[in-house]
């Protein structure tokens, strides 16, 4: 037994919890989940059954938590878990999977399939059979602190071609704002917009806010590849920064997985609770809308449609909130079919963007989006992750379909009124 | 051994044994289950974990509109003979005197003709469910030797015990016998089998929904 191969299986035991022991107890092969995952819908292949990916795991439970397995295995009647094992389950998976959790909310049983290929990951990583592009990312983001390798000067650059683009001024490290917005590497680089977009409506709503230059990468990719004690260290640098700036909340950007990582994940990796709130800019931008806070000027007259991020509303419970924001700002926000907690995914989440070995299977799947997406035509479609927004268009571009691709945030900062031309109407002296 | 001490031997020793062995057994299993214990989730919550677990507890019985048209066979056998299997267990009057010499209570039952059409449905359903395992795909990758094992005693007591009700070959303690001895193996393999999944799939769905909830999503 090789010392990577042990590390692993030690990793897989540490994972099992009681609603892993409860879930693997009750599953009864009925083969559902697999319907419910666009791999399999899409390929026909029935590797691709979500519960069939956890194997390793139920293996490393089997022989270690059950009284059953337990004999068989000191008898010498079960196969046990090999490093062969999880070398073939490599691709299962990192390549066919994207954490969605649609399996999750299908199991009769109530197995949430989704956890445990999350935990599954744990002990891959651990045992060496994580795929090259996650750990390239991984180790840039402990390194550079940014999984794209985008370091600070290239976000001040930006900040300087944003503040010139609107004409607004970007808060850096400002103590005692109350909030601290944090952006991902996608944002930085391919949306800049995003940034100019949050200054804008932040000032329309008069809220005070800042970004840090000490923690403002939100993704993290050691939930992704599976790496608790690296995601911890991730989430440590942005709880710091937080701290150090005493802001009131830390508002999570327009991506999943980096949601996921802050709001759910983030306090239980680094073992405490936070001393300040962790909202998604959504949540944010709806809190602003109840409250009468964003004056728009028009609305989007275009057919829209809302792709959910899976981490976003599925597995983070911020579904009801863009649906509001969607129908104040444009005419015709139409919901696709399944839409809500029971969207179909992108197909490049929980790291398979970054895994550059599923492209191929990541384009075929995305035929399910297509399919959804075909139902409604709209004339755009909105979305509120950048990793999402990427790949649809990605996706889109294979299958020659031209829909444009917004972002909520921006969408909602196009069309909100212009506070100065306000200022000057109510000026007496011009009246 | 005689016909009547065979059936004296599984209604007596051999019921209690296998009787205790499933309860002992289920109890061993859902004790290794819950000792495994959570982590105290530290995030702060958006929603209730325990109603989340509640709702997912009885929601999950009804399958979504698309997971329905994707999963139709699946579904409606599974329902048939889960459903069957309760009424022949349950609301069969011979069986509920079993059970109120179990309990010291009894309920009402069904009338024995409409028990013997159930009866022929559940089987019906179980032969569409086999048939489905050996020719789907993703059910043949799934399945193990137990699935096929759990089926056939899944099955059996249904046969027995509807060759005992319609009085088929051999003698009415004979029929009988084998009826309960066929319960009795399905007894014995509760703990050891999937089969134990109609009780740990209280504690499955109640952590699904229960994640679930505490994020604010019903699942």
């Amino acid at each position: 037994m090789s010392a990577s191969f042990e590390r692993g299986y030690q990793a897989l035991k540490e994972q099992i919890d009681a609603p892993i022991a409860a879930f693997l107890s009750s599953c009864v092969h009925c083969g559902m989940c697999a319907e419910a995952c666009l791999f399999y819908t899409e390929t026909g292949d029935p590797k691709f059954t979500p519960i069939h990916k956890v194997e390793p795991l139920r293996k490393v439970w089997h022989q270690e938590y059950s009284f059953w397995g337990k004999l068989a295995r000191a008898l010498g009647l079960s196969k046990p878990l090999t490093d062969a094992d999880l070398c073939e389950w490599e691709t299962l998976v990192y390549d066919s999977c994207t954490l969605c959790g649609r399996c999750s909310m299908v199991c009769p049983v109530g197995n949430d399939i989704a956890y445990m290929i999350r935990k599954t990951r744990e002990g891959m990583a651990a045992a060496g059979h994580a795929p090259a592009g996650l750990i390239g990312a991984s180790r840039r983001a402990v390194t550079i602190g940014s999984p794209m390798g985008v370091k600070l000067p290239a976000l001040q650059a930006q900040i300087r071609h944003m503040e010139q683009e609107y004409g607004l001024k970007i808060p850096l490290d400002v103590e005692g704002a109350e909030y601290m917005c944090l952006l991902s590497s996608m944002e930085i680089m391919n949306f800049p917009e995003y940034l100019g977009s949050i200054a804008k409506i932040f000032q329309h709503a008069g809220v005070s806010w800042t970004l840090s230059t000490q923690a403002f990468e939100a993704t993290n990719s050691g939930i992704q590849i599976g790496v608790s004690d690296i995601a911890a260290i991730l989430v440590q640098c942005i709880v710091d920064a937080a701290e150090k700036l005493k802001v009131k909340a830390v508002i999570s950007p327009e991506c999943g997985h980096a949601y996921m990582a802050i709001r759910w994940e983030g306090p239980n990796l680094i073992g405490r609770p936070f001393g300040f709130r962790v909202l998604h800019i959504l949540e944010v931008l709806e809190q602003l809308r109840e409250q009468g806070k964003l004056n728009i000027k028009d609305r989007e007259v275009r057919k829209l449609t809302y792709h959910d991020p899976c981490q976003v509303g599925r597995r983070g419970g911020v579904l009801e909130q863009p649906r509001q924001l969607l129908d104040m700002v444009a005419e015709n926000f139409v919901d696709m079919p399944e839409a809500g907690k029971m969207n179909w995914c992108c197909g490049a989440g929980g790291g398979v963007s970054t895994n550059e070995r599923a492209d191929e299977l990541r384009l075929t799947a995305f035929k399910r989006k297509k399919a959804q997406l075909e139902a409604v035509a709209p004339d755009a479609l909105v979305s509120a992750c950048s990793n999402c927004r990427i790949y649809l268009e990605d996706g889109l571009e294979e299958y020659h379909m031209d829909i444009p691709l917004l972002s909520l945030t921006e969408t909602i900062a196009n069309h909100l009124a212009d506070e100065k031309l306000e200022v000057i109407h109510h000026d007496p002296h011009l009246q | 051994m005689t016909d009547v001490e065979f059936l004296l031997w599984v209604r007596g020793p051999a019921f209690n044994a296998a009787l205790f062995i499933m309860l002992a057994g289920m109890l061993v299993r859902i004790m290794e289950i819950l000792l495994l214990g959570r982590k105290p989730n530290l995030a702060a919550a958006r929603g209730s974990a325990a109603a989340g677990g509640l709702h997912t507890l009885w929601r999950r019985s009804i399958p979504d509109k698309d997971s329905f048209q994707r999963s139709t066979l699946v579904i409606v056998a599974g329902y048939l003979f889960h459903i069957g299997l309760f009424v022949t267990i349950f609301l069969f009057v011979p069986h509920i005197l079993v059970f109120e010499r179990l309990l010291g209570f009894g309920w009402a039952g069904l009338p024995s003709t409409l028990i013997d059409a159930v009866a022929v449905i559940t089987v019906l359903a179980l032969l569409v469910v086999l048939i489905h395992r050996l020719t789907s795909p993703v059910l043949r990758l799934l399945s193990t030797t137990s699935d096929y094992l759990v089926w056939a005693l899944t099955f059996l007591p249904l046969l027995t015990g509807w060759i005992a009700f319609n009085r088929v070959g051999l003698s009415g303690p004979m029929l009988t016998g084998l009826h309960i001895l066929s319960v009795e193996l399905l007894m014995l393999a509760f703990p050891f089998t999937k089969l134990s999944h109609a009780f740990t799939l209280l504690m499955a769905r109640w952590y699904n929904g229960a994640i679930a909830g505490y994020k604010g999503v019903k699942s």
